[in-house]
């Protein structure tokens, strides 16, 4: 997409480096199967060993770990490319660095890091995040899977969880658990569970009119018996889940950046060369408006992300920060890709463009990682002081 | 072995061109610029050369501006080891003086293979590859579609009209290299971070004398529109008429 406003100005020749890296990858790798995939139903598993290669698991971890030690705006680029090929695949990346690798990353023992790290990076293992269960999703608090310590230091994990990306998938899943007993929020721990343990199974729920290129299941833990370091010694109380949650929402709102420019490109595109009345449609004032409008809320979006970006690399911004750029971009995007369908006319039904299936798509990111009501709630406890949620 | 390759930064062949204020180059104004696509395959053929046939060097070299460190640098985060650049003030238009700064950098280089893209996108010429084997007295394969090393020597298939030609040649040779021959790889994110601490020494290029300039650039006239002459099988006479003697495509 045209950089109307100037912002590749900002970025530094690294960042954009990583970022026409990955777009490169998409435009020749991503693109050409994704509609197929999705109409399948399907995560692309054939490109993971590539992005992998490239460097995209963890790209933002450090580079003693395997990883590629990037700063949080080159991971953000990467993110938005990602999801200019599909939402699927960016929450495929998302999943395994947010929210499988950083809570080993940040919680983990110096040994958990570097037994898991180096494997995960290289995708050797893949990991999910088991933190939503069926009756607790904006209010993960209220879990109700259990860890049980025993006379040896060994647990025993019973509970399940819903809604996991990659869960079918992942060797390992990184699962929240109240422990011992304790109902309260202060006794979640994060623990390190193999997939292949005895008492665990993943099941894909079915069914799904959006995220279909992505693996998305239920976990079932029935009696797991998990050896004394399946606990990430660090993580303590729901903040530990919560922070790796701030990590993928800052991932997120870059992402669905790209999943708007990229309806925006295919509509631009086609409103140039659709003729219509005798003329491109394009050319009438309704469809420049729309692409007027589309324009400056993806160049707003970008600035928001960007400036998040640097504060976070600074080590300055709040996860209510992140909760605006995610509450923003998401319904930003969303709207877009709506209003891009609707350009596209009849086409713009078809999986051969990608509109309708970034609409689709956007509608579950919309819902994901704290809903937009969630985040907006989140807003209004810091700017009122009063908490909505109790 | 010791391989050069030399990479020229040219405007993004997707970008839409207009002419700059001087009425003889184009108005790089938001124009994306990247290393040029038929260099980028030389740089990977020398990186999968030196990967082959174990350790050595591979040093991309380029003639321009500061701008195309970012180019060279590209070079290295898919792999390369090292980077040269000649410096210009500006890119130059004349080949022949871009093959002397670098036939005067590589001939105490020690290469074994030196590679350049088959031409440049933006001018077409395919002067500098050949130029720099007629000024080093090396030999030259030009457009090369594959190209294999062992035992001191190299082999390459060349594309004629419908049909291939295969060459030999001792080394140390000139090689330029024709699109198709291998796909690019990715510059991973940790070649990109790798690249910045990768030795990139800047130079001033010996040109000696610029003889040729661009003068004057024009865009293609734009097209007329088209008309249509009737309906049906009635009109199909005058069509072919008309497509004889107008259009002369019959």
């Amino acid at each position: 997409m045209q950089d109307f406003f100037g912002i590749d100005a900002q970025l530094s020749e690294e960042e954009r480096a990583v970022r026409d890296s990955i777009r490169r990858f998409v435009d020749e790798r991503v693109l050409p199967i994704i509609g197929d995939h999705y109409v399948q139903g399907k995560f692309p598993k054939e490109i993971i060993p590539e992005m992998a290669e490239l460097g995209v698991f963890g790209a933002n971890l450090p580079e003693e770990y395997g990883c590629a030690g990037l700063n949080n705006v080159a991971y953000g680029l990467i993110m938005q490319e990602l999801e200019r090929g599909d939402s699927g695949v960016r929450s495929f990346a998302s999943v395994q660095g947010a929210l499988a690798m950083y809570p080993i990353f940040a919680f983990g023992s110096e040994g958990q890091k570097r037994h898991w790290l180096p494997k995960m990076a290289t995708g050797e293992i893949i990991g999910c995040f088991g933190l939503t269960e069926p009756d607790f999703g904006s209010n993960p608090g209220g879990m109700i899977t259990m860890a049980k310590e025993q006379k040896d230091g060994s647990w025993i994990l019973n509970g399940s969880k819903m809604w996991i990306t990659n869960g079918s998938t992942a060797q390992i899943a990184i699962v929240w658990a109240k422990t011992n007993g304790d109902p309260e929020e202060k006794s979640i721990r994060g623990f390190v569970v193999p997939s292949a343990t005895k008492g665990f199974t993943a099941r894909d729920q079915k069914g799904k009119l959006s995220l279909r290129a992505s693996d998305t299941s239920e976990l079932v833990f029935s009696d797991v018996h998990l050896p004394p370091d399946a606990l990430l010694p660090e993580s303590g109380g729901l903040k530990s889940p919560l922070m790796c949650l701030t990590q993928a929402r800052y991932g997120i709102s870059w992402g669905v950046i790209g999943a708007a420019m990229a309806c925006f490109e295919e509509a631009l595109s086609y409103a140039k060369n659709r003729v219509m009345f005798g003329r491109p449609i394009g050319g009438f004032q309704i469809q420049q408006d729309r692409l007027a409008d589309m324009l400056t809320e993806i160049v707003k979006a970008q600035l928001v992300s960007l400036h998040l970006g640097r504060m976070k690399d600074e080590g300055t911004y709040t996860p209510q920060q992140v909760s605006l750029a995610k509450r923003n971009n998401v319904n930003m995007a969303t709207d877009i890709a709506r209003e891009c369908r609707r350009l596209l006319g009849a086409v713009g039904i078809l999986a051969e463009y990608g509109a309708m299936r970034h609409m689709a798509n956007l509608e579950s990111v919309y819902t994901y990682e704290g809903t937009h009501d969630v985040h907006s709630l989140v807003l209004g406890q810091a700017l009122t002081g009063l908490n909505a949620f109790k | 072995m010791k391989i050069a390759v030399c990479v020229k930064r040219t405007p993004d062949s997707e970008s839409r061109f207009k002419i700059g204020s001087g009425g003889a180059a184009i108005d790089e104004t938001g124009i994306k610029f990247d290393m040029d696509d038929f260099a980028s395959y030389a740089v990977e053929v020398g990186l999968q050369i030196n990967e082959k046939q174990g350790p050595g060097e591979t040093v991309v070299l380029a003639v321009g501006p500061d701008a195309v460190q970012e180019t060279l640098r590209k070079a290295m985060s898919m792999g390369a080891d090292r980077a040269v650049q000649l410096r210009t003030d500006s890119t130059p238009f004349d080949g022949m003086a871009v093959a002397r700064a670098l036939a005067a950098e590589l001939k105490a280089g020690g290469f074994d293979l030196i590679l350049f893209g088959k031409h440049a996108f933006d001018t077409g010429a395919g002067i500098v590859g050949t130029a720099v084997a007629a000024i080093l007295d090396l030999p030259c394969v030009t457009a090369a579609s594959q190209l294999e090393i062992a035992g001191g020597k190299g082999s390459a298939r060349r594309e004629l009209e419908g049909a291939g030609e295969l060459v030999e040649f001792p080394l140390p040779a000139v090689v330029t290299i024709d699109e198709g021959i291998a796909r690019p790889r990715y510059p991973s994110l940790k070649g990109i971070m790798a690249a910045k601490k990768k030795p990139l020494e800047t130079k001033p290029a010996q040109l000696g004398a610029v003889r040729v300039q661009a003068k004057a650039m024009a865009l293609p006239p734009e097209r007329p529109a088209g008309r249509i002459i009737g309906q049906g099988a009635a009109a199909v006479p005058e069509l072919v008429k008309l497509l004889q003697n107008e259009a002369k495509v019959l």
